[in-house]
């Protein structure tokens, strides 16, 4: 018995590692663990393995891609029932890209968001540019400018440095 | 072992090199996959499921026909920032739409068109490709063309501002699937009429031409907003079965919003009536513009040509 409950930890183990290799396809330095996609490992029946992920944004065109890649490196790690199911609450928040993300997004020239907003009541709206304390990835200059809320992907916005004068990419608050 | 997890270090100077070096997850394409995949769609205790299949038709085709009206600015708007950023909305929305239409589906199976035996489409697609526009559920502004920037700005106001009023309330539905994508789309709702209200702004303040366009834009679509605050028969049922949102309740609110945008426009409301409906049904019973048949015309063509098409 003792045995069984041990060798069942030993292959969770085992599962969570192959699943926690998986990289983002749009951003390949972060992996799904560190973006907080990936929200669960479990077995299941005789063998089995079930991963949870949460899409990043509704619409987020990289889901499909990212069961892929998880279905086959578990299946690599010798898992052969593998099944991926989608997590929708709670909802993604930036605040789950974990301390090691957010430091391969900097290094790979994307800026890290900061906080996600609190909400209480009613979303106020804004009609002044979203105030962030950024710092330039390459240069680490403060004085950067907000080009668009909006960027190459659903989760980007884009700025520019005023030193160095490099556009860059910031995962924004969400 | 496959080789996608393992990466080589980056290559700074190219923004492909991450994506290139480990291409072979492209390689297997986006196949279908369930949206919904794993999660529990049972309807709720003492919920209608017709009810709640149909609630959820109005919500995702207002979502998929403006969607489809965002995307028509891909490569068209007055600069790339604005292309990117009314591209990005309209994906957000198609993810909504995605979502909504799967739950739909999910609750009542009746709804689906049917196609070929042995058909691979799945079920969001077939209710977006194979509906004819007297089945589609979506409120009639979604539908309008787009007219200029200015009035695409002023329509995605209008809509953001109440949908994301009613999705606020939404995310306390009963119905938990219903619940999760109201919470998710909220977030993306926020920055949809961030958007929009900046730019409102930007233009009516901005030179003559710019402003004589928003106050045009604005009256064109303003005869389809009161639609929006409508209550129809569904959302009565479903506002009272606690799983939807009974849309006059947000009237009050959305007005606020809006009031707060004109005055920092220094712009009137404009004094124009509510559009008729035809032989009183409007939008949320199938009664449309004919502006709704050209745009599914175009969306549809490809995947009623390829009713067996796997994509």
């Amino acid at each position: 018995m003792v045995i069984a409950v041990l060798h069942r930890e030993e292959v969770l183990a085992r599962a969570w590692a192959a699943a926690s290799r998986v990289v983002d396809p749009e951003l390949p330095m972060l992996t799904l663990l560190d973006l907080g996609v990936l929200r669960d490992v479990g077995l299941e029946g005789a063998g089995g393995v079930v991963a949870a992920i949460t899409p990043t944004y509704s619409g987020c065109p990289a889901m499909a891609t990212m069961r892929d890649d998880l279905v086959r490196s578990l299946q690599a790690a010798g898992f052969d029932d593998v099944r991926v199911r989608v997590q929708l609450d709670p909802a993604w928040t930036t605040d789950w890209i974990t301390p090691t993300g957010r430091a391969a997004l900097t290094a790979a020239g994307i800026s890290a968001p900061g906080p996600a907003p609190y909400r209480d009541g009613p979303v106020v709206l804004q009609l002044t540019p979203t105030r962030r304390s950024l710092r330039c990835p390459r240069c680490a200059s403060s004085e950067v400018e907000l080009t668009s809320e909006f960027g190459s992907t659903a989760c980007k916005a884009m700025y520019q440095c005023q030193r160095c004068l490099e556009p860059f990419d910031h995962v924004k608050e969400i | 072992m496959s080789d996608v997890q393992t990466h080589e270090p980056d290559d700074h100077e190219s923004a492909y090199s991450g994506l290139l070096v480990n291409d072979a997850h492209w390689a297997f394409g986006t196949d279908f996959e369930d949206p919904l995949a794993g999660v529990d769609t049972t309807v709720p205790d003492g919920v209608d499921a017709k009810a709640l299949a149909a609630y959820c038709l109005m919500l995702g085709d207002d979502a998929l026909v403006l969607s489809q009206r965002l995307a028509e600015w891909c490569s068209n708007a007055p600069d790339l920032e604005e292309d990117i950023a009314l591209a990005n909305i309209a994906l957000d929305l198609l993810g909504q739409a995605r979502l909504l239409l799967a739950r739909a589906a999910a609750a009542d199976p009746d709804l689906v068109p049917a196609l070929p035996e042995g058909s691979p489409v799945p079920d969001e697609d077939r209710l977006a490709f194979f509906r004819n526009d007297a089945q589609f559920r979506n409120v009639r502004l979604t539908e309008l063309p787009n007219g200029d920037f200015a009035e695409t700005i002023a329509r995605v106001l209008l809509f953001s501002t109440w949908r994301l009023a009613v999705f606020e309330r939404l995310s306390h539905s009963r119905d938990a699937v219903l619940a999760a994508v109201a919470a998710k789309g909220a977030k993306e709702l926020t920055y949809h009429r961030d958007f929009a209200g900046r730019w409102f702004v930007t233009l009516a303040r901005g030179t003559e031409e710019s402003r004589r366009r928003l106050v045009h834009g604005l009256g064109e679509i303003w005869p389809l907003w009161p639609e929006l605050f409508e209550t129809h028969d569904v959302e009565h049922v479903v506002a009272k079965a606690g799983v939807g949102v009974d849309p006059a309740e947000v009237a009050a609110e959305v007005e606020v919003v809006i009031e707060q945008v004109l005055a920092a426009s220094g712009v009137d409301r404009p004094q124009r009536g509510g559009l008729a409906g035809v032989q009183g049904r409007k939008g949320r019973d199938g009664g449309h513009t004919e502006h709704l048949s050209r745009v599914l015309t175009e969306m549809q063509v490809t995947a009623r040509a390829h009713p067996q098409g796997q994509w």
